[in-house]
């Protein structure tokens, strides 16, 4: 499991369109999770969401120590935040016009 | 149940990398044909590429040539890999690279203006937006239809040839039936075969894409077409738990591989990608482990650039580093092999095809990662075989005879086969069958559990349970069209696992450890194995044929 979804759903179906899996579902107007331990973890429906209603972990089974990120796109740059007890602890910025390094 | 009939020129079944450039290419070279690609997810973030990637591992690089590439591939499969594939696609590298770039994808450079590489056969990317690259290039194009959440079954024959196939909509009651003059698979290779390294919640977090199958291999099989070398099982070293790369450490930042004692232990086991995973079994089973990517060391900086490499392709690995308030630079990176996987990109399994990636059987193409005896494709690699495959059907179709009518009975046989399964109480028994074929694999055909080793005995073992499932799969029952997707995907892996026991069975050597770890024959034995097993799939039976190195 590497998903779960919030209060802050409005239904607007973006990440059950992009799921490689086909693992999300509309029900009453919010996405949910139809196989939760079926997720690869590819954050394709985290980039999707404007709403920051995708919560992205590590299921205790590989040990996430109750950290969850979000994706937030800003112009050029993709914006990972990692939140921790509701609180934001990191932020990571990826410029998507230049590559990595490694 | 909706029946759908539809007709085209050329039938893509999978949308990922090598079928969205074949795609490409045939609109490039016959703009007049029609293209149907069927996908079994959304196109824009569907297969392997899902996540992204953070280097194209096959390119070219300045002061090195095709043959170059093509040796490193043919000594890495330890000599059994087909020279005459491996040369053409390592021609088209560059030339596909500069074609992705064209197409937007970012690619660092030095202040020349030229592509900075990793090693000897790398250049470094920004691959996170990859696919939607590659998605894009095909999505409302004149010409070339879409059809997403397009599960395809298996192919259809008509004396011998193939003439198009046919499939399930994820979502709805709706069945496919598509005619055409070539057929192009593309599926991408087989994930769980085997049970997985987290088999609780976490199961999915794999080394390959979970969604990949094994459907373009079984409907080959099936079909009786010829599949080569599926005997070389592809298993990748990870990092622990969250089976992100270790390359990028690797080749990036120059980590060994070292024991528990702090000892670099990569060399005394070689370097080929079996033996790295070799290596790393056998230090732990000498009481030698954990293991780890010495990475301690180096800069602030390098940890932070790795964080971003890490986001772009596998973001698990980052959040871990995040949420345990380290990186990699303040702690080693402990690695593990992955369970294997039967995947034509890395190893030389998949489809028997010739220099136009033509296979055995009329009227079929195959490309990527279900096409065999061409190794270490990576993602340029699918690209090139895409581009190959798809210049030799235009070829081979331009002007030539008619679409072929879909035959009645099989869309009788097809409906009712789906109907019958289908019973809103039988939810479940698709991941019950699944669940056990992992455990019969493990335990018997050479999964994480023994090390990856098996016996003739066992595989014998693997042989008669795998066959009683098939039995169980007969008469089980699925609760919606998803969930009877889950079962055919089932079914084409029980076929798929088939396959590769007959194949395991037949190679009596050891020649790459990990991958083909055969503990009643551990030696390699070059007077009686430089060849090719491959088999055919007749009356309910695996025929192997050896076939001379090519």
């Amino acid at each position: 499991m590497s998903i779960r979804i919030n209060e802050k759903c409005t239904g607007c179906g973006r990440c059950e369109a992009v799921c490689p899996g086909t693992l999300i579902e509309m029900k009453n107007k919010r996405a949910q999770i139809k196989y939760p331990s079926d997720c690869w973890g590819c954050a394709s429906c985290l980039k999707e969401c404007r709403f920051g209603a995708i919560e992205f972990y590590l299921a205790p089974d590989i040990g996430g120590n109750g950290t969850y990120m979000q994706v937030k796109k800003e112009g050029k740059y993709l914006a990972w935040l990692f939140y921790r007890d509701g609180r934001k602890i990191r932020e990571i910025k990826v410029d998507s016009t230049s590559s990595n390094k490694y | 149940m909706k029946i759908e009939k539809l007709k085209t020129d050329v039938l893509i079944i999978g949308g990922g990398t090598a079928g969205c450039y074949a795609a490409l290419t045939i609109k490039r070279q016959a703009p007049e044909l029609k293209v149907i690609i069927a996908e079994k997810a959304n196109i824009i973030r569907s297969g392997c590429l899902a996540a992204g990637v953070n280097a194209l591992n096959a390119y070219i690089t300045p002061g090195h040539t095709p043959q170059f590439y093509a040796d490193y591939a043919l000594n890495d499969a330890h000599g059994i890999a087909r020279k005459d594939l491996l040369l053409s696609m390592s021609e088209r590298l560059n030339g596909v690279t500069a074609d992705l770039e064209k197409l937007g994808l970012v690619i660092l450079k030095d202040e020349n203006g030229d592509y900075v590489t990793r090693g000897n056969r790398n250049i470094k990317i920004n691959g996170e937006n990859i696919k939607p690259i590659l998605a894009n290039a095909v999505t409302n194009k004149p010409g070339i239809t879409v059809i997403n959440r397009l599960n395809i079954r298996d192919l259809i024959l008509k004396d011998g040839r193939v003439t198009g196939a046919y499939g399930n909509s994820v979502r709805e009651e709706k069945l496919y039936f598509i005619s055409s003059r070539a057929v192009l698979v593309a599926t991408g290779g087989a994930a769980g075969l085997y049970k997985p390294n987290n088999p609780g919640e976490s199961r999915h977090k794999m080394w390959y894409c979970p969604f990949n199958t094994g459907a373009g291999y079984a409907m080959g099989i099936r079909a009786g077409a010829e599949m080569t070398t599926l005997e070389m099982r592809f298993i990748a070293l990870r990092c622990k738990d969250t089976i992100a790369p270790t390359g990028t450490l690797a080749q990036g930042v120059n980590a060994k591989q070292i024991n528990s004692l702090g000892e670099v232990y990569e060399n005394k086991y070689g370097l080929t990608t079996s033996q790295r995973v070799w290596g790393t079994v056998n230090e732990n089973a000498n009481g030698r482990g954990p293991c780890y990517l010495k990475t301690e060391g180096i800069t602030a900086h390098q940890a932070e650039d790795l964080e971003k490499a890490y986001l772009n392709m596998a973001p698990s690995q980052t959040l871990k580093w995040v949420a345990r308030g380290k990186n990699a630079a303040s702690e080693n990176v402990e690695i593990e092999g992955t369970e294997p996987y039967v995947v034509g990109g890395h190893t030389a399994s998949g489809y028997w095809v010739d220099g136009d990636r033509k296979t055995t059987l009329k009227g079929l193409w195959a490309a990527g990662d279900v096409a065999g005896g061409c190794p270490q494709k990576y993602v340029t690699g699918a690209l090139a075989e895409g581009e190959i495959a798809a210049k030799s059907i235009v070829g081979a179709i331009k002007g030539k005879e008619k679409i072929p009518e879909i035959p009645l009975n099989l869309i009788t046989a097809f409906a009712a086969e789906a109907q019958a399964r289908l019973d809103p109480a039988e939810k479940g028994e698709a991941e019950l069958l699944e669940k056990k074929m992992q455990q019969v694999m493990d335990s018997y055909a050479g999964g994480i559990e023994t090390n990856y080793a098996f016996t003739t005995d066992s595989l014998k073992t693997a042989d008669e349970k795998i066959k009683a499932l098939e039995l169980d799969y007969k008469s089980a029952g699925a609760a919606d069209m998803q969930d009877l997707t889950h079962l055919f995907e089932v079914g084409e892996r029980l076929t798929v696992c088939r396959a590769l026991i007959a194949h395991l069975n037949s190679r009596r050597e050891t020649r790459w450890h990990c991958f083909d770890e055969n503990a009643s024959y551990p030696d390699r034995d070059d007077d009686n194995f430089r060849c090719f097993i491959n088999s055919k799939y007749e009356n309910g039976e695996f025929k192997i044929i050896k076939r001379p190195l090519v």
